[in-house]
């Protein structure tokens, strides 16, 4: 059953008239300026639009609905109240330009938030204001510049980043002014330690990694790694993606880590919202401190509050957003850090690992094979299918699929790129053994129907609102908005 | 209080499947001269119960202030229905939609989202957005270097007339590119940009133009001049709009003879909350040219394998995750949440209803307008025509006027002096549709009473 699109519930003349101001209004713009096209939006009441986008809603998994490992996204249970108090009136109506005077409340908040993340990464700063993961890594590598360049040191054009990483890193190396170097991966999933010798020198500006990395492995050669590039005159970078892995067991900060970005959507479970927003705090070293994008919250000795800008920052890389970033989510994120406490941000990595490790050796015990079977999982881990692809010629989008038939949420496949037909599988915390045991049973299933009849495999999901979808027709007739006249 | 829903009995079966003595020794991996202690300064948990009470107490301090004050983020009433909506945990809780036959109601919503900006700004494509307006216009900038293959200089003529804080942004983010801005000053009578500012330009190599609508003081540019000023001289226009002035005001895809290039804005306006400066998001439109060029998630309509229509991301070969070190931005998220808010918000409103809250906020700012010029020692400062904001020139510092208004529950306005030092004892003040009379009575009259003491000094 296909839902319309709600510019096919349109009928011109239907408003939902009670939403918008009353009577007949005195203004008007210039003739030279008026508008001579219609709007393009749909013209329904306000039931209509209440009822399409809650039939919408209802064609989508989430975690509130399905068990949902996506790999490297920590899709963990977003509590209801993070929503709900983010929300209150009062923070809802603060202007981003309030008087300080009539903003400690929301203030007090912003600051707690800060030092929890302090301590928690043990980091000497914290900058709240990036709005995503991606922004979070261009305020970090924009200060390593910053540093660099502070220190007359200008020659350093590259920033290392192993071949395992996130795309958005040697994206961002790029966006900062970089050259990204690749350093291969050994085949325990470390850092292949000899060839980021042979590439660090008088160029190297830092490095870039995850810990675990995006192969579910801790990089055991970290302390190694970091005395390394130190010596070079490089910083190091962590990208916070696997933050849930480690959190209060070992802290970026203990491990060497000049800069750090944090994803608080993933970590501290605020909402994904279906692709955003996100949040990408940074903390920083000692010696990046002065770099910090602006602007920071500060406390007076007489326990107020203010913004910390330009003035107080003169070396800051500057301001990423037009306010303070994604204001609303780091409530979110405070209410989710209050909650847990300190004992709770132990719990929170113990139980991610326990979940990960019991699904990796249940899923081993089925016959799957974890990419790097001789290592423990972080709170994250990588079966590949290289095997049953030589075999029967299941690839990873068929399990995907499958599982979808099964009702749960693929987990990441085909990242990390180096491992062949790969699921990244993250279960986090918060899943109780039963969801787990439901995944492994289907993942069993598929594995049989695989052997018994691979065409019906290839031909899922058959259970969903559609049917596998022909993506290079969308790439090639390219289809972006709704033309009624091309329609007809 | 983690969320943990393991009982002792799982732990334990759970151990034994791994064949691992304990949860600790799951971390043997991890060098133990690494390991942490045990966090001290972060405080202990609390139930939901208690962490509630704090957070009403830590708003309640804030209370609900009257707000006459735009400045980039602008309160409009949103319906009910959007939020409970969005809050559902089918829209609240799912991510990305990689896995797209299980997120069509996600990627509906943003092909919808992306019909609507075309519609309202007057452009073929749309992205599936950005993170808010100022990193939305550092994104456009970046685009059209991209896209404008014929020029060679970087340069970007940025009129002063920008909010300063989108120029410090696009100058965080475009700087380590070499992208060079140029400022093109404003005519302190009309606060709009003249076309003599860019005379001196003409001829040179310009990769594009950035024109604001209305400007950071409220007024309407001369968009077709400045339009065509960009075509003859080989610039992209990058129109930098508000949404809502859009529903009265002609299209940037017919701006001056063939529309402008490029559109971006902040879309708070649009069923956003002001909550304290975010989540807010970007929308960027381009002609169909560009496309390619452009940056951020795009979903295209398609046919599944029976033929049947559905919807998908699509052109993902722009993005990082494939080009990694090429991509046309890092950017990986959208604001997907804000996005679905935006959509809904749109759609009960519809083009009659967003035409009414551009026109009630356009007449309310008026009424401010015309009501605080009629006290001693207030004046208008520029004669362009106006949206919904409007600068007053005051014989008396600003700030402490502001800074006694919100002691008396009134956000007044944003002084201007800071950043535009020109700009003395100026006050930026906005009245929307959620203004009544009585509220914009209560701002004159306790400014009044304010006022006074300075005014007899």
């Amino acid at each position: 059953m296909t839902e319309p699109l709600i510019f096919e519930h349109s009928r011109p003349g239907r408003t939902a008239a009670a939403q918008f101001p009353a009577g007949d209004i005195d203004a008007a713009v210039p003739a030279e300026l008026a508008r001579t096209s219609g709007l393009g939006l749909p013209e329904v009441s306000e039931l209509q639009a209440v009822r399409h986008f809650t039939r919408l809603s209802q064609r989508n998994f989430s975690i509130d609905t399905h068990f949902y490992p996506l790999g490297s996204c920590t899709m963990k249970y977003n509590p209801r109240a993070c929503n709900r108090l983010a929300m209150l009136p009062e923070f809802l109506s603060r202007h981003p330009l309030a008087p300080v005077s009539a903003s400690q409340g929301f203030l007090a908040c912003m600051f707690d938030l800060q030092e929890i993340l302090k301590e928690v990464t043990g980091m000497k700063g914290v900058s709240l204001t990036p709005m995503a993961g991606a922004q979070g890594e261009f305020a970090g590598v924009a200060m390593i510049r910053a540093y660099h360049e502070a220190r007359g040191d200008t020659e350093r054009t590259e920033i290392l980043v192993p071949d395992a990483a996130h795309g958005t890193n040697p994206a961002t190396a790029t966006m900062c002014g970089y050259v990204a170097r690749e350093i291969p991966t050994d085949a325990n999933g470390d850092v292949d330690v000899e060839a980021l010798k042979a590439a660090l020198g008088p160029k190297t500006a830092g490095i870039m990694l995850t810990n675990p990395s995006t192969l579910g492995v801790f990089e055991r050669k970290i302390s190694e790694i970091s005395k390394l590039v130190h010596q070079a005159g490089g910083l190091l970078y962590y990208d916070g993606a696997n933050l849930n892995a480690i959190l209060g067991k070992v802290r970026p900060g203990d491990m060497g880590f000049d800069v750090i970005h944090m994803n608080l959507h993933k970590t501290f479970s605020t909402p994904h919202g279906g692709g955003g927003p996100g949040s990408g705090a940074v903390g920083v070293s000692e010696r990046l401190l002065p770099f910090m994008p602006i602007p920071v919250v500060g406390k007076a000795a007489d326990d107020s509050y203010r913004w910390l800008d330009e003035d107080d920052l003169p070396q800051s890389i500057g301001r990423l957003s037009g306010f303070m970033g994604n204001a609303g989510v780091l409530l979110r994120a405070y209410v989710y850090a209050r909650m847990l406490g300190r004992d709770g941000m132990h719990r929170v990595a113990e139980f991610a690992a326990l979940n990960a490790n019991y699904l990796m050796a249940r899923l081993r015990e089925a016959g799957f094979d974890p990419a790097f079977p001789d290592r423990r999982a972080s709170h994250e881990f990588i079966i590949t299918l290289k095997r049953q692809n030589k075999s029967v010629g299941v690839t990873a989008t068929d399990v995907a699929k499958r599982l979808l038939d099964h009702g749960f949420h693929a987990p990441t496949v085909y990242f990390p790129l180096l491992v062949p037909e790969c699921l990244l599988i993250e279960p986090t915390e918060t899943e109780s053994k039963e969801a787990l045991d439901g995944f492994i049973d289907a993942m069993i299933a598929i594995a049989e129907e695989a052997e018994a009849d691979i065409e019906q495999l290839r031909g899922a999901p058959y259970t969903m609102p559609v049917r596998r979808l022909d993506d290079v027709r969308a790439a090639r007739q390219l289809d972006v908005r709704y033309q009624p006249e091309a329609a007809a | 209080m983690p969320f943990i829903p393991h009982t002792e009995s799982d732990v334990e079966q759970m151990l034994g499947a791994i064949d691992a003595p304990s949860i600790e020794a799951l971390f043997d991996e991890i060098p133990a001269e690494l390991r942490c202690g045990r966090l001290d300064r972060v405080p202990e948990g609390m139930t939901e119960m208690e962490i509630t009470r704090l957070m009403h107490e830590r708003a309640d301090a804030d209370g609900r202030p009257l707000n006459f004050i735009g400045a980039g983020a602008y309160e409009h009433h949103v319906p009910a229905a959007v939020w409970e909506i969005v809050s559902r945990g089918e829209f609240y809780s799912a991510y990305t939609p990689y896995q797209a036959e299980a997120s069509q109601g996600t990627l509906q919503v943003i092909y919808e989202f992306q019909t609507m900006m075309c519609g309202l700004t007057g452009l073929d494509v749309s992205n599936a957005s950005l993170y808010d307006g100022a990193t939305a216009l550092a994104e456009a900038l970046l685009m059209a270097v991209r896209a404008n293959r014929k020029s060679k200089s970087r340069r970007i003529l940025m009129p002063r007339s920008v909010a300063p804080v989108y120029r410090q942004v696009v100058e965080t983010i475009c700087s380590t590119q070499g992208l060079q801005l140029v400022e093109l000053a404003y005519d302190p009578a009309t606060g709009t940009t003249p076309e003599a500012a860019l005379a001196e330009h003409a001829g040179g190599d310009i990769t594009a133009v950035v024109i604001p609508h209305p400007n950071f003081f409220g007024c309407f540019e001369a968009v077709d001049q400045l339009t065509d000023w960009a075509h003859a001289n080989g610039a992209l226009a990058v129109a930098l709009v508000n949404p809502v002035a859009l529903a009265l005001t002609r299209a940037p895809g017919e701006w001056g003879a063939q529309g402008v290039d490029i559109c971006c804005g902040e879309g708070q306006p649009l069923g956003s909350p002001l909550s304290s400066g975010g989540p807010y998001f970007g929308f960027m439109t381009c002609k169909q040219a560009l496309v390619r060029q452009l940056p951020g998630r795009i979903v295209g309509r398609t046919l599944d394998l029976d033929g049947k229509p559905g919807f998908a991301l699509t052109l993902q070969a722009r993005e990082q995750h494939i080009r990694r070190g090429k991509a046309t931005s890092n950017i990986c998220t959208n604001q997907g949440l804000l996005v679905t808010a935006a959509t809904i918000h749109m759609s009960i409103l519809g083009p009659a209803g967003l035409q009414q809250v551009a026109r009630a906020s356009m007449a309310n700012t008026r009424k401010l307008v015309d009501a605080l010029v009629e006290l001693p020692g207030v004046e208008p400062v520029f004669s362009g025509t106006r949206f919904h904001e409007a600068v007053l020139r005051f014989d008396q510092p600003v700030r402490p006027l502001i800074d006694a208004l919100g002691g008396r529950g009134i956000v007044g306005g944003y002084a201007l002096e800071p950043v535009y030092p020109e700009l003395k004892h100026c006050l930026l003040v906005c009245a929307t549709e959620t203004k009544t009379d009585a509220d914009i009575d209560t701002y004159v009259q306790t400014l009044a009473a304010l006022m006074r003491p300075a005014s007899a000094a």
